[in-house]
C-alpha cells in the first residue's frame, strides 16, 4: 500500500507543474496477489506492486492526455508537458465544457488490513482447503485466490481532491469429474471472511450433483438462474442500454423510452456505489461523487448514469458519477448495480417448478442484438432439469440467445438473498438474487 | 540492462531458486480517436516494469514491480522465490521445463516507416479525411475512426543463459460506420471490427488499408442494412469472408490448441478443450481442404515476433494437416508433459508463451494462426454456390468452455442464388459444432484474398492478460450450416 500521502504528493506535483487551462491528475496504486491452481495445484502464484498516473490537459477546449507509471518528480513534470504538447496539437472539441467542479465527497472505510497483509502461504493454505476436499473426493479442481489493496486518488485544478482505499478478497474454484464441473465463488473486503473450504464444498457437490449428463432438445423453457447468471445479464444491460451516451445516440433500449414498461412489475435495479453489499467506491474516475440512481423501478425506465461529458450536452443535467478514466469513447457506466431482492428461497422456486432448467452460471456471453438486448452465450459448471418440483438430473450444457428485458418481463420468482458477484476485470460487481424466469429460449446443445 | 538482470537472477538463485528468468518491459501506446468529426482521443501511455519468474522447491513463483532499482530488484526476486515456496505447499510433483534454451540476440520488426516519427497532425488528417468521408452518406448516425501504434521494448534474461532484446511495433487503423432507427443499431467496420486491424508494422499499414479510400463504402452499406431483410433461419451452404474466418479460426482452432488449456490451466476461466491429448496425430479436425499453421513469422502478422516470453525462438508448427490433428501450441512446461505420454511429440515448446507486460506471467497465446490457401478465386465459389449466404465482418461471439458449440453474427450477409449475390441480410448468425463445421469446409480460396487479420483483444488468464494475434485467412465454404438464430 502506497497511502493517501504519497498519492496526494503525486496528484500535487502534476497540479503544480500544470500549466494549462484545466488539468485532471488520476492516481491509480496497486498492491495484488493471486494464487491460481489447477489439477489439483498451485500452477500460477503471482504478485504486483504498481502506481499508474494519467494526466488530462485542457487547453480552451483542446484535450490532450499522457500515462505513465514513473512516478518520480522529473517524470511527473514530464507527464505534464507531454499531456500539454498533445493537446496542443488537438482540434478543439466544441462539445467540451469543463472538467468537474468539486462537490463534498463522503469517505467510506473499505480497507480491511488482513487483506492487504495477506501472505502467500495464506493464499496457499486456502487453496490447498479446497484441493484437499477435491483430491478425497477424486476430484481436479482448478480456480484462484487473489488478494490486493487498490488506491485511487483524482484531482484536478478546479479543487477536486479525492482519495479512495480499498481491499478485495476473492475465491473462485471449478472442481470437475471426467463428465461434470460444479462452481463456486466468493469476493470479500476481509479475506478473514472468506471460507475457501465451503467454496470447495459447494463447487464439488455440484460436480459430483451433475456426473452423468444428458441432453436435452432446445427450446423455451422455465429456469432458475442462479445469481451469478442474473448478475451477467444485468452487467450486459448496463453496457448495452444505462449509459446517457448510449441513449444520447440511439443504442440503447432506452432510447426514447424513458417512463416506460420494459420489464415485469417485480424489477427493479438501480446502481450505487455507497452500498456496502456490493464493492464499495465513493467517486468516478472524474472525481464526481457517485449517486444512487434509479435505473429501472417497478418494470419503469427512469434514468440513465451520466459523466460530465453526456451530462454537459442536456440542458439541466449533472454527472451522476459514473465517469470512467480519460480518454473515454464508451461513455458513462454503471459499476455498482443492485437488483431488488424477491420473498423465495432457491428450494421454493424448484419446487414450484414442474418442470425447468436449473443454471450455475453462463459462459461467453456476447451481445447479437444490443439494441433488443439479445445476448447469447452457453451454461456451465452445473445444469440441471427440475420435473414436478425436483431435481430429476443434470443436463449437458445448453446455448441460450434471448433478450434481457424479455426475460426479466417473464420473472416470476426472486430470491430474498442478494450475491455479491465481482466481474473478472476492473471494479465492477453486481448484487443479483436468484431468479425464476418462464419462457427462457435455449437454442443449442454441446457435447458435454 | 545487464546489471540489471544480473542482480535479479543473483539473488534469486542465492534464495532458492533453480530456475529464473526476469523480464524488463516498456509498453508506448499512442491511440487517436476521432467520432463524428471531434478528436476525442489523443493518447500517449508509457507503462514499464520488471517481472522476476522463478522456480524454487519444485514450484513457480512470479513477482513484479514499476520501479527498477536495486533495492527493488532484490525485494521482488526474493519475493518471487518466497511465492514459489507457498505453491510447493501443494504441489504433486515437480515443474519439469525441459531441455535449456540459451540464446543471446535481437529482433526488431522490420518495417519502413517509424509510426512513432509520423506527426500527430497527419494522422489526424487522415482520420478526418476518413470521418468526411463517411458522414457524407445520408443516414448515417456515427462514424469513428481510430489509429494505434504500439512499441515495445523488452529484455529477456535467464539463469540459464539467455539475453535477448526485443522492440516490436505495431501500427493499427480501422473505421466503424452506425445507423440507427426505432429498435434498430447496425454496425459496418473497415478493415475489421473490434475498433480496428492490426499488423507488426510501420506507419506503411496505414498507408496500405487507405481508410479515407473505404469509408464512404462501410458508410453506404450500414444504412442499407437498416432496411435490409431479417436474415432467415435454416440450414444452408455459407460462405465466410476473411475477417469473420479469422475469428473462426480464432475461437474454434486457435483456443483449443493452447496446450495449457488442454491440461486444465485454464478451467476455472477460459475453459478446457476437446482436442484432448489422446486426439494427437489422430483425430479428424475438419476435411481434407483444411490446412492451419501457427507461426510466428509471417510478415507484418500482429502474432510475429523474434522470441518468446520464454525466450524460446519464434517459428512454424503444422496444427492441422489434410484435416488431421497434427500439432499443439506449447510451452516448456507443457511441452516437456506431453512429451511423458507422446515420445514421438516435440522436445521443445513451439515457442507461443507470452505476456500481457511487465506484471503478468506468460501463459501460451496464439501467435498467427492461420489458415492455409486453397485453390478458387472468391468469384468462382460464389459462382459454384447453387443456393446459400455469404456472411462478411464479426459482430458477435461466443463459444463452449471446451470450444465445440459456437454461435457467430456478422456485421453483413447476402443471399448467394444460382451462382449469384442476391439480396442483403441484416442481424445474420450460424452456429454449429467446431469438427462438423470444418469437416464441411469444401474449399478456401487462393493466396489472392489471403491477408493475415489482427485480433488485438484476446483475453485469457487470471489476473486477465489481453492478447494480440493474427489468423491468415482466405474466404471459405461449408456445408450444411445453421444460420438466422435470434432465439
Amino acid at each position: 500500500m502506497i497511502g493517501k500521502a504519497e498519492l496526494k504528493a503525486i496528484a500535487d506535483t502534476v497540479l503544480s507543474a500544470a500549466q494549462a487551462d484545466q488539468t485532471e491528475v488520476l492516481v491509480e496504486g496497486q498492491d495484488l496477489a493471486l494464487t491460481r491452481f489447477a489439477a489439483n495445484t498451485i500452477h500460477q502464484n503471482v504478485s504486483e506492486t504498481n502506481v499508474g498516473v494519467r494526466v488530462r490537459s485542457v487547453v480552451g477546449k483542446k484535450i490532450g492526455v499522457a500515462s505513465s507509471n514513473d512516478v518520480s518528480k522529473a517524470s511527473l513534470k514530464q507527464l505534464v508537458r507531454k499531456a500539454e504538447t498533445i493537446a496542443s496539437f488537438q482540434q478543439e472539441n466544441p462539445e467540451f465544457v469543463s472538467l468537474p467542479d468539486p462537490l463534498p465527497i463522503q469517505e467510506v472505510d473499505a480497507y480491511s488490513e488482513s487483506t492487504a497483509t495477506c501472505s502467500a502461504e495464506t493464499r496457499a493454505n486456502g487453496v490447498g482447503s479446497i484441493l484437499e476436499l477435491s483430491r478425497s473426493k477424486g476430484l481436479v479442481a482448478s480456480g484462484a485466490f487473489s488478494t490486493g489493496t487498490e488506491e485511487t486518488m483524482v484531482a484536478n485544478s478546479l479543487g477536486v481532491s479525492a482519495y479512495h482505499c480499498g481491499t478485495m478478497a476473492t475465491a473462485m474454484t471449478v472442481i470437475m469429474s471426467d463428465d461434470s464441473s460444479g462452481y463456486a465463488a466468493d469476493a470479500v473486503q476481509d479475506v478473514n471472511a472468506l471460507n475457501p473450504a465451503e467454496i470447495g464444498r459447494i463447487a464439488a457437490d455440484k460436480a459430483l450433483r451433475s456426473k452423468n449428463p444428458t441432453s436435452i432438445e432446445p427450446g423455451d423453457y422455465t429456469v432458475i438462474l442462479e445469481e451469478d447468471a442474473v448478475a451477467t445479464m444485468m452487467f450486459f444491460l448496463g453496457y448495452l442500454g444505462f449509459s446517457a451516451l448510449a441513449v444520447q445516440e440511439g443504442r440503447s433500449f432506452m432510447s426514447g423510452h424513458i417512463g416506460e414498461k420494459v420489464t415485469g412489475d417485480n424489477i427493479t435495479i438501480w446502481d450505487d456505489g455507497f452500498d456496502p453489499r456490493g464493492v464499495v467506491l465513493p467517486f468516478d474516475f472524474e472525481g464526481v461523487p457517485k449517486q444512487k440512481v434509479m435505473l429501472i423501478e417497478d418494470g419503469i425506465t427512469r434514468n440513465a448514469v451520466y459523466d460530465s461529458a453526456t451530462a454537459a450536452r442536456e440542458p439541466g443535467k449533472s454527472s451522476t458519477g459514473h465517469g470512467l478514466p480519460a480518454p473515454n469513447t464508451m461513455g458513462p457506466i454503471p459499476i455498482n448495480l443492485l437488483m431488488k431482492p424477491g420473498k423465495s428461497t432457491k428450494e421454493e422456486m424448484i419446487a414450484s417448478t414442474k418442470r425447468g432448467i436449473w443454471v450455475t452460471r453462463f459462459h461467453y456471453v456476447n451481445p447479437v442484438h444490443p439494441v433488443k438486448t439479445i445476448l447469447t452465450g452457453m451454461t456451465r459448471d452445473g445444469t440441471f432439469l427440475i420435473e414436478n418440483g425436483e431435481v430429476t438430473r443434470p443436463l449437458k450444457n445448453l446455448r441460450f440467445t434471448q433478450s434481457i428485458l424479455e426475460a426479466f418481463a417473464n420473472v416470476e420468482l426472486l430470491s430474498r438473498k442478494l450475491k455479491m458477484v465481482k466481474m473478472g476485470f476492473g471494479n465492477f460487481a453486481s448484487c443479483a438474487p436468484a431468479v425464476k424466469i418462464n419462457e427462457f429460449a435455449f437454442t443449442g446443445t454441446t457435447e458435454f | 540492462m545487464r546489471e540489471h538482470t544480473e542482480r535479479a537472477l543473483n539473488v534469486a538463485q542465492s534464495n532458492g531458486a533453480t530456475y529464473v528468468d526476469i523480464r524488463i518491459v516498456r509498453r508506448e501506446n499512442q491511440n487517436i480517436t476521432v467520432k463524428n468529426g471531434i478528436v476525442q482521443t489523443l493518447s500517449l501511455d508509457d507503462d514499464f516494469g520488471f517481472g522476476v519468474r522463478v522456480i524454487a522447491n519444485g514450484a513457480w513463483g512470479f513477482a513484479s514491480s514499476n520501479r527498477l532499482t536495486e533495492e527493488e530488484i532484490d525485494r521482488i526476486a526474493a519475493q518471487a522465490v518466497t511465492i514459489a515456496k507457498a505453491s510447493a505447499l501443494t504441489k504433486a510433483a515437480d515443474i519439469h521445463i525441459g531441455p535449456p534454451e540459451v540464446h543471446v540476440d535481437t529482433y526488431k520488426t522490420p518495417m519502413e516507416i517509424d509510426p512513432f516519427e509520423v506527426s500527430l497532425e497527419d494522422k489526424i488528417d487522415v482520420l478526418m479525411a476518413a470521418d468526411k468521408e463517411a458522414r457524407a452518406v445520408k443516414g448515417l448516425a456515427i462514424a469513428q475512426g481510430t489509429m494505434g501504434f504500439l512499441r515495445e521494448t523488452k529484455t529477456f534474461a535467464s539463469s540459464e543463459g539467455s539475453f535477448i532484446e526485443q522492440t516490436l511495433v505495431e501500427s493499427g487503423l480501422g473505421i466503424t460506420t452506425r445507423a440507427v432507427a426505432e429498435g434498430e443499431m447496425q454496425q459496418r467496420s473497415y478493415p475489421n471490427s473490434f475498433g480496428r486491424h492490426q499488423g507488426t508494422a510501420g506507419y506503411e499499414f496505414i498507408k496500405k488499408w487507405d481508410l479515407p479510400g473505404n469509408a464512404r463504402q462501410a458508410a453506404e452499406e450500414v444504412v442499407a442494412l437498416l432496411s435490409a431483410s431479417q436474415c432467415p433461419s435454416k440450414t444452408t451452404t455459407l460462405i465466410l469472408d476473411g475477417p469473420q474466418l479469422a475469428l473462426q479460426v480464432h475461437e474454434s482452432c486457435g483456443h483449443p490448441i493452447e496446450l495449457d488449456r488442454v491440461y486444465g490451466t485454464e478451467a476455472a476461466f477460459a475453459g478446457t478443450s476437446f482436442l484432448t491429448p489422446d486426439k494427437f496425430g489422430t483425430f479428424r479436425y475438419g476435411s481434407d481442404v483444411v490446412n492451419i499453421v501457427a507461426d510466428a513469422v509471417t510478415p507484418a502478422g500482429l502474432g510475429t515476433y523474434g522470441y518468446d516470453d520464454e525466450g524460446v525462438p519464434g517459428q512454424t508448427t503444422n496444427i492441422i494437416k489434410n484435416g488431421m490433428f497434427v500439432g499443439y501450441l506449447t510451452s516448456r512446461e507443457t511441452a516437456s508433459q506431453l512429451r511423458r505420454t507422446h515420445p514421438d511429440a516435440p522436445e521443445r515448446s513451439n515457442g507461443t508463451m507470452r505476456s500481457d507486460g511487465w506484471n503478468r506471467v506468460p501463459i501460451i497465446r496464439m501467435n498467427n494462426v492461420s489458415l492455409m490457401p486453397g485453390e478458387p478465386t472468391l468469384e468462382e465459389l460464389i459462382a459454384d454456390t447453387n443456393d446459400g449466404i455469404y456472411m462478411l465482418t464479426n459482430k458477435s461471439w461466443s463459444i463452449d468452455d471446451k470450444r465445440l458449440n459456437f454461435q457467430f453474427g456478422t456485421e453483413l450477409a447476402y443471399e448467394i442464388k444460382n451462382g449469384k449475390l442476391g439480396q442483403m441480410f441484416k442481424n445474420a448468425t450460424y452456429t454449429g459444432i467446431t469438427p462438423q463445421f470444418w469437416g464441411g469446409c469444401d474449399a478456401v480460396c487462393n493466396a489472392d484474398h489471403w491477408n493475415v487479420w489482427g485480433t488485438p483483444n484476446c483475453g485469457k488468464g487470471q489476473p486477465m492478460q489481453s492478447a494480440h494475434t493474427g489468423h491468415g485467412t482466405a474466404p471459405a465454404r461449408f456445408r450444411e450450416v445453421q444460420v438466422g438464430v435470434m432465439g
